[in-house]
């Protein structure tokens, strides 16, 4: 976030800005910021604060016979000996540490492809596009229905392999449904990062090729030492923000697999669903949501700190 | 491929000018073929999908769903869309879907718009703290206060209203920032003009400042109608019956109904996805160019 910078600049231009006449100035921004700043604390603020006190606490959703009450790291005590708990934080890394790299490296390539100056290269962009503005319950419905057994996905399989592969239960085998998981993900999501790796491509001053090939410098050398460090921040952004995604993983598994075939598609977002709404169990999803946001928060300040680097250097 | 690509070509053709038109063409004809493939592979499903709503033969259906009669409408027919009607109020859904949208993006249109004007453009005690708040929340993932929130409305009597689905999203912290962001860009030469002409701040809002954010008004509008459009965890929470709840939630339920009908589920699936694809073809050349001119400064 470039804001200090920006205003920086903004600083310079404009060096003697004299104070409004009249005192209404705060007054006015108050009120202005009123309704968000209301809507933030009622929606975000109150309940990230419920769930830090619910955290120590039997909370349940339909008041039981039991009184509420402050139970300590118990929830937390309970989540660690949770064996699905961990089944679901394995799965999300397992998900991030495939799909993010690959996902990253589809999307560049792609940005690549689609950078060029050839015709109808804009409705190729396009149509990259589409699984992105197409949502994740349809597109999680569509790709059952091709990786169901007689399927598209198997025939098209058993035609490159000659007949010597599948066909494969996808969704009800315990190795395959995470796979299949990631390779839905992938395919809705890749479109959105070719579109921020193709602004970063067109960042790159076109000089900068220009001079390389003064020099003799080859296409491959060429990626290597002006396209891959020139979108830096590019990378970083995209990483960041498919392993945020990656984290949140909920929708497609609760279409595709219900978090099975023996939890081997469980992600800690459906855990907590099943744990704090199915199950009403509030305290122990609130514990599960703390370590959530916590992961999260670690990802986001990883970027934070990733970018600040590049700044220094530059 | 990309970029570099064409004057790479032009700097070998002055070497050896002969071989330059052979080389290009090739060239061309292997970058199309790679093109084709990837579109092949994003838009398959969609035209499978699209397809086979119109078959409603279901055992044909699944056995042409393995060969290239997939791709292929034999024997069309309307059935499977009149068969959604006559199994569930489609209509009711869809309006739920774009009344929840409208409320989120309209109402954020003009909140967000608002705190980020006095954060950009007004001098106020508190100002940097309040940027600061603001850009902290951008880090708190939704699905990280779902069930707090949960018990929150559920106590106030909310569930199963469009409210309760619009309310909790129409301060956005990230829309706030990119409105912020453009704010703090917009010439302070505007404002005075109009401050000489004797127009106060609501005024220089609403008639110099908002007039001159199309594009971010677009980009920010863009991405809360996709996300919200797409929203399932929380309208899965809180929504009970047919009469609030959205098209995805009512698509999974669909979906979820044994023995699975996947004529009738695609013949949903399209009426679901067929329009929002015809408004992103309309509009798709600043659709993705003010995306690409927002996302890498989140």
């Amino acid at each position: 976030m470039s804001k200090e910078g920006v205003m920086a600049v903004r600083g310079r231009a404009t060096p003697a800005r004299r104070p409004w006449p009249g005192r209404g100035e705060a007054v006015t921004a108050w009120l202005m910021s009123a309704p968000a700043l209301i809507l933030l604390v009622l929606f975000m603020i109150v309940p990230f604060g419920l769930a830090l006190g619910f955290a120590f606490s039997n909370q349940r959703l339909i008041p039981g016979p039991l009184p509420t009450r402050f139970i300590g790291l118990r929830n937390f005590v309970r989540i660690l000996e949770d064996p699905v708990f961990w089944r679901s934080l394995l799965n999300n890394f397992a998900f991030a540490l495939v799909v993010v790299p690959v996902q990253s490296a589809l999307a560049l390539f792609l940005a690549l492809l689609v950078n060029a100056r050839r015709r109808f290269i804009v409705a190729f962009r396009a149509i990259y596009f589409v699984p992105t503005v197409t949502t994740m319950v349809v597109v999680a419905v569509i790709w059952t229905f091709l990786l169901s057994g007689d399927g598209l996905v198997n025939a098209i399989l058993r035609a490159v392999s000659f007949g010597t592969l599948g066909p494969y239960q996808w969704i009800e085998d315990v190795r395959l449904a995470l796979p299949a998981v990631m390779m839905v993900s992938i395919w809705q999501g890749v479109g959105f990062q070719m579109v921020i790796y193709l602004a970063g491509l067109q960042d790159i001053p076109a000089e900068r090729y220009e001079a390389a090939q003064m020099d003799g410098a080859g296409r491959w050398q060429q990626f290597w030492h002006i396209t891959m460090p020139g979108l830096r921040n590019t990378h970083i952004f995209v990483l960041v923000a498919t392993t945020v995604l990656a984290f949140k993983l909920f929708t497609q598994v609760e279409v595709m697999t219900q978090g099975g075939p023996l939890n081997a598609t469980q992600t800690i977002v459906r855990y907590l669903f099943q744990s704090g709404f199915r199950e009403l169990k509030v305290g122990y999803a609130s514990a599960m949501s703390v370590l959530f946001v916590g992961i999260v928060l670690a990802i986001s300040l990883a970027q934070r700190w990733l970018l600040r680097e590049e700044r220094e250097v530059a | 491929m990309g970029g570099p690509t064409a004057p790479a070509a032009s700097a070998a053709a002055a070497v050896t000018p002969a071989r330059r038109t052979g080389d290009e063409a090739w060239e061309a004809v292997f970058h199309y073929a790679l093109l084709a493939f990837f579109a092949a592979i994003f838009l398959g499903p969609l035209v499978v999908m699209i397809v086979s709503a119109f078959k409603d033969d279901e055992l044909r259906l699944l056995k042409e769903l393995g060969t290239w009669k997939a791709f292929v409408p034999t024997a069309p027919s309307l059935q499977n869309f009149a068969d959604v009607f006559r199994r569930m109020p489609f209509h009711r859904f869809l309006l739920n879907s774009l009344v929840v949208v409208a409320g989120i993006v309209g109402g954020g249109l003009v909140v967000n718009s608002m705190i980020a004007y006095a954060l950009a453009r007004l001098r106020f005690p508190g100002r940097r703290l309040l940027l600061s708040l603001i850009v902290g929340l951008i880090i708190i993932p939704f699905e990280g206060i779902a069930v707090p929130l949960l018990l929150e409305v559920n106590r106030l009597g909310w569930i199963d209203s469009y409210h309760v689905q619009i309310l909790p999203f129409v301060a956005h912290p990230f829309s706030i920032f990119l409105f912020y962001q453009f704010f703090i860009g917009i010439p302070k030469e505007f404002d005075e003009a109009a401050r000489v002409d004797g127009a106060n701040r609501g005024r220089i809002y609403w008639s110099i400042i908002l007039p001159l954010s199309r594009p971010v008004i677009a980009t920010v509008s863009i991405l809360q109608a996709l996300e919200y459009w797409g929203a399932f965890l929380w309208p899965l929470m809180v929504t009970r019956g047919e009469t609030y709840r959205p098209l995805t939630v009512a698509m999974q339920t669909f979906f979820g109904q044994y023995p699975r009908d996947w004529g009738d589920s695609m013949a949903f699936a399209t009426m679901m996805t067929v329009p929002v694809l015809l408004v992103f073809i309309a509009f798709q050349r600043w659709f993705i160019q003010s995306l690409s001119s927002s996302g890498v400064k989140g």
